[in-house]
């Protein structure tokens, strides 16, 4: 009866069922919230490296212990340099996953397949990266539970530096791997046909949220880390 | 309908731009960031290293905007959808500000009261274990 409508239809229409109040698909909200998960658990871990930083008197200065530069001869002073390729890779490789998701609402299959193989070797080239620093850093002496480094002040330093060190950009590292295999399935499955099927890409636009998350993490990480 | 053909193309071409755009407000971001960083690692002025440390953030957090508005599309989202989702990251307000103000009170009373924790900061060189 058209009489017991209510003051706004919109709302009533929104949320009285046969359609998305959200307007989004099921999956895609739903990694979004574990996104936000996420996003505290980081935030939790570097949160607690600025309470530890800030309640400890001298701490290393970040520019004298990432100044090195792969190939680069033993004792270079490059600070900086090489973690600012690590976050162009990883900003680059942001870009080439939203072409993939762009490509992918227009259902152009190529487009997508390009950019998921740019993407996944973007991902690549960054834990290689990362793998080369540890492991550098480790054949200086820096691991969990050892610091070779000094103070900034010339002090004795904790070993809470390296343990943060190695946890926060561990367990990035972990995310940016499985960022990887998360890619290199879509990729095989847009190679399938999987989503020409469907009729839809909605799968890519759900890996594309979570290889971007990855990406703001490192935006959080490389500031927090390096800069600061 | 050649009508709908030239709508698709319209927002395409919209869409591309803004992905463009987005592009280069992070890579300039982060090229400033690096300047300063750069520009830091000279610097004994303690008033004028905070300061650029503050203007890093603030990048930080618009990098953080862009990213999350744009890249991850949360600005085209439903209202409802993204105050879902930034609703409760407000937490951190709280969550930031409480924790490092209490790390650095730990360090003041500690400064104060422990004299070993002291003078433990105060020894130049490697330790001995």
């Amino acid at each position: 009866m058209s009489t017991t409508t209510t003051a706004s239809p919109n709302e009533a229409k929104l949320w009285g069922g046969g359609k998305s109040p959200f307007n989004s698909e099921y999956g895609k909200v739903m990694m979004w919230y574990f996104l936000m998960s996420d996003a505290f658990t980081f935030g939790a871990f570097l949160i607690s490296y600025g309470t530890v930083r800030f309640s400890t008197n001298g701490w290393p200065n970040s520019n004298e212990v990432f100044k090195s530069f792969p190939f680069a001869p033993e004792g270079v002073n490059a600070p900086l340099v090489f973690v600012s390729i690590m976050t162009f890779i990883l900003i680059i490789s942001s870009v080439t996953m939203v072409l993939a998701v762009h490509a992918g609402k227009n259902m152009d299959k190529q487009g997508v397949v390009r950019n998921m193989i740019l993407t996944i070797i973007g991902g690549i080239a960054f834990l290689s990266c990362q793998a080369w620093e540890w492991n550098h850093l480790f054949h200086e002496g820096a691991w969990w539970g050892a610091n070779p480094f000094l103070n900034a002040d010339g002090t004795a330093s904790t070993t809470n530096f390296t343990n943060f060190f190695f946890t926060i950009t561990g367990f990035h590292g972990f995310h940016v791997f499985s960022g990887v295999v998360i890619n290199i399935i879509m990729l095989i499955m847009t190679l399938m046909d999987k989503f020409e099927q469907r009729g839809h890409y909605l799968m890519i636009e759900k890996a594309g949220l979570y290889w971007h998350f990855v990406d703001l993490v490192w935006v959080f990480v490389f500031t927090i880390f390096y800069l600061l | 309908m050649s009508h709908s053909h030239t709508d698709q193309e319209a927002h395409n071409a919209e869409a591309m731009a803004e992905i463009k755009k987005v592009t280069i407000i992070l890579s300039v971001f982060t090229i400033v960031e690096l300047i300063l960083g750069f520009w830091m690692i000279s610097l004994t002025s303690e008033a004028l290293i905070l300061a650029i440390k503050g203007t890093i953030v603030i990048l930080m957090m618009a990098k953080a905007f862009y990213i999350v508005a744009y890249f991850m599309h949360l600005k085209h989202e439903v209202k409802n959808l993204i105050m879902t989702i930034v609703v409760p990251l407000s937490l951190f307000v709280w969550f930031i500000g409480a924790f490092l103000w209490d790390g650095s009170s730990f360090r003041d009373l500690r400064n104060k009261y422990n004299p070993y924790f002291k003078e433990q900061s105060t020894i130049k060189g490697a330790r001995s274990s």
